[in-house]
């Protein structure tokens, strides 16, 4: 446990330290704020038409603002993973400093757990960011805070799963670009998946759709805590974090 | 401490590290010597449980490296081949971060920091970042690393490399004052770093191992076959260097003469000779012959030549079997 604390401060540290973390919080908060400011500029256009018809529509902030933006996060999410995984092991690769982690009386599995907790760490600093605008709603409207909180928890458990998945694929390499890239790919794949669904419905397609990262957050989106889309998500982070600890191992049987 | 049972490593088809077997005894330092390639990073991977052996099996303070590895990485500090550093952090901050990795915490860890800093001479750039150090206090941060949490055995892997000559004696006195508590086991290609600060020797040479020896011994096993510098000169200036060549052969014991360097009227003969001091022969049979003897001495025995004569003597010697 103390290890894995270790290892977190000390990967924590590393994104603060270089420019990394600050470009990502920054264009992340950049993009999102563009998404919100869009959504309810035009969530404000059409309270504003439907009352000039005489017949106020009820508007519903969660329905209308909050629900498209949680699924904009979720997409803008996957193309800053691959950027906060990519160097978690292939720069310790290059640099030789894996010889100090794994001579060190530290387990495999506590290296892996506090690499992937300062990951998502550093992505739910960049979700944090993303709150200041939706305290912004609550200052002005009165959304309910509930469907918020648990699209906030859908968010984190599908970044939770791609972390691993990057981080998995961060062993495989000393190139933390090759790193980056093939998450960036595999990240895109596992959206993408989903849209054989469109014209396909042999099992084979209902298949595919199901391991769709993005079919998963629909209903985190919706603000409904859904178990089976929660353990498809665990099951990706834990399978991601399994294959993390083998790769290490085999990692050391070939080198 | 340390004993090492066929260890054997294969990389694909290159068997890196093949059959070595030898024993540490606590307190000793132990050299580990062999040119390029030898294997000798691997042998040191293996025993800090950086990677597995193919076959074969190592223990270190009475702890299997494949069984208890953890045990094993608890006692042992490493310095790896090129330093382990982190660019972004500064010297007291890795030292503080490697300590807690270690085990150490509160104020057990801050005495020890201390202490590693000024032990190892990285006093001054410990506010310094690691990544603007220059290489020889990398390899000395590296080894403040590696003796953080006072291990009963330490692995440096060629841990004079690209330090200043100064730096270098400190580092050797280093290493001899840590003996004792220490079990120490260093890789080198330097032989006089071994005759300085080794009192064992483990030379591997292409996997294999050649010689495990105290270094005394493999001095005078080295020297078995004693190579001379003679320095030659006659009052009247001019020598016949081909006479000298001739009457050096003569002497019993000496199997092969030749003239080495000439300076002016000074020559300097190099004499092999194959057992035995023969130096009083050669000594008495020039000034006999009216010449003078300016310079008698042995020549150094390189590493290469070390090398050459052992690895001949044992080809020579599984020939003959
Ligand atoms: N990761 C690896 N994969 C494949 N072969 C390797 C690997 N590391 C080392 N080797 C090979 O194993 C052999 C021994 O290498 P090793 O690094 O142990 O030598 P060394 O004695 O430390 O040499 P040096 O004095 O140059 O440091 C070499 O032939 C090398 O090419
Ligand atoms: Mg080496």
């Amino acid at each position: 446990m103390r290890n894995i604390w270790i290892i977190w401060r000390k990967e924590l540290r590393s994104y603060f330290v270089s420019p990394i973390a600050y470009l990502l919080l920054t264009m992340f908060a950049l993009i999102f704020g563009f998404f919100f400011w869009n959504a309810l500029g035009y969530f404000v256009m059409m309270g504003m038409e439907s009352q000039m018809r005489g017949q106020p529509m009820p508007m519903n902030l969660n329905e209308e603002v909050i629900r498209p933006l949680l699924s904009n996060a979720s997409v803008i999410g996957l193309f800053f993973i691959p950027m906060i995984t990519m160097r978690l092991f292939a720069e310790e690769k290059r640099s030789g400093t894996i010889e100090l982690l794994v001579t060190s009386p530290v387990r495999d599995i506590e290296i892996i757990l506090g690499k992937w907790l300062a990951a998502l760490t550093m992505y739910g600093c960049m979700l944090l960011f993303t709150a200041l605008n939706f305290a912004f709603l609550f200052k002005y409207g009165n959304p309910d805070w509930k469907p918020l909180a648990i699209g906030y928890l859908g968010l984190l458990l599908q970044a939770g799963g791609l972390l691993a998945i990057g981080t998995f694929i961060s062993t495989l390499t000393k190139n933390q670009i090759i790193a980056g890239a093939a998450t960036f790919g595999v990240c895109l794949l596992l959206w993408i998946l989903e849209w054989v669904s469109g014209y396909e419905t042999a099992a084979w397609a209902q298949v595919l759709a199901y391991m769709s990262v993005i079919t998963h957050f629909e209903s985190f989106g919706k603000g409904v805590l859904d178990m089976k889309d929660a353990i498809y998500y665990l099951t990706v982070i834990f399978l991601g974090l399994f294959f993390t600890a083998r790769s290490m191992e085999s990692l050391r049987w070939r080198s | 401490m340390i004993s090492v049972k066929q260890l054997t490593k294969k990389y694909a088809r290159n068997l890196a590290v093949d059959h070595i077997s030898f024993e540490v005894q606590k307190g000793q330092i132990v050299g580990f010597l062999g040119p390029n390639g030898a294997g000798k990073t691997t042998t040191m991977r293996m025993l800090t449980c950086f990677m597995p052996p193919t076959s074969g099996g190592a223990t270190v303070a009475g702890f299997d490296v494949l069984e208890q590895p953890l045990e094993v990485k608890k006692r042992i500090g490493y310095l790896p081949e090129s330093p382990p550093l982190y660019p972004e952090m500064e010297t007291g901050e890795y030292l503080t971060f490697v300590g807690r990795l270690k085990g150490l915490s509160g104020a057990e860890l801050k005495k020890r920091v201390d202490y590693v800093c000024d032990r190892c001479a990285v006093e001054d750039v410990r506010n310094k970042l690691l990544g603007r150090l220059s290489k020889g206090y990398r390899q000395r941060v590296g080894l403040a690393q590696a003796i953080i949490h006072n291990p009963d055995v330490l692995v440096l892997d060629e841990p004079t490399a690209g330090l200043d000559p100064k730096q270098i004696n400190e580092t050797r006195d280093l290493i001899k004052g840590l003996a004792g508590d220490h079990t120490i086991i260093l890789s080198t290609h330097i032989l006089p770093e071994v005759e300085q600060t080794c009192e064992q020797v483990v030379i591997i040479s292409k996997g294999k191992l050649v010689a495990t020896d105290s270094v005394t011994n493999l001095q005078n096993r080295a020297r078995g076959a004693e190579s001379l510098l003679v320095e030659v000169g006659s009052r009247d200036g001019a020598v016949d260097s081909a006479v000298v060549v001739t009457r050096l052969q003569q002497i019993p014991g000496v199997s092969r003469a030749q003239l080495k360097t000439t300076h002016g009227d000074r020559n300097v003969f190099e004499v092999e000779s194959q057992k035995g001091f023969v130096r009083g022969e050669l000594a008495r049979a020039v000034v006999q012959a009216g010449w003078d003897l300016n310079e008698l001495r042995p020549a150094a025995v390189s590493l290469e030549e070390i090398f050459l004569q052992l690895t001949g003597a044992e080809a020579a010697g599984k020939g003959a079997a």
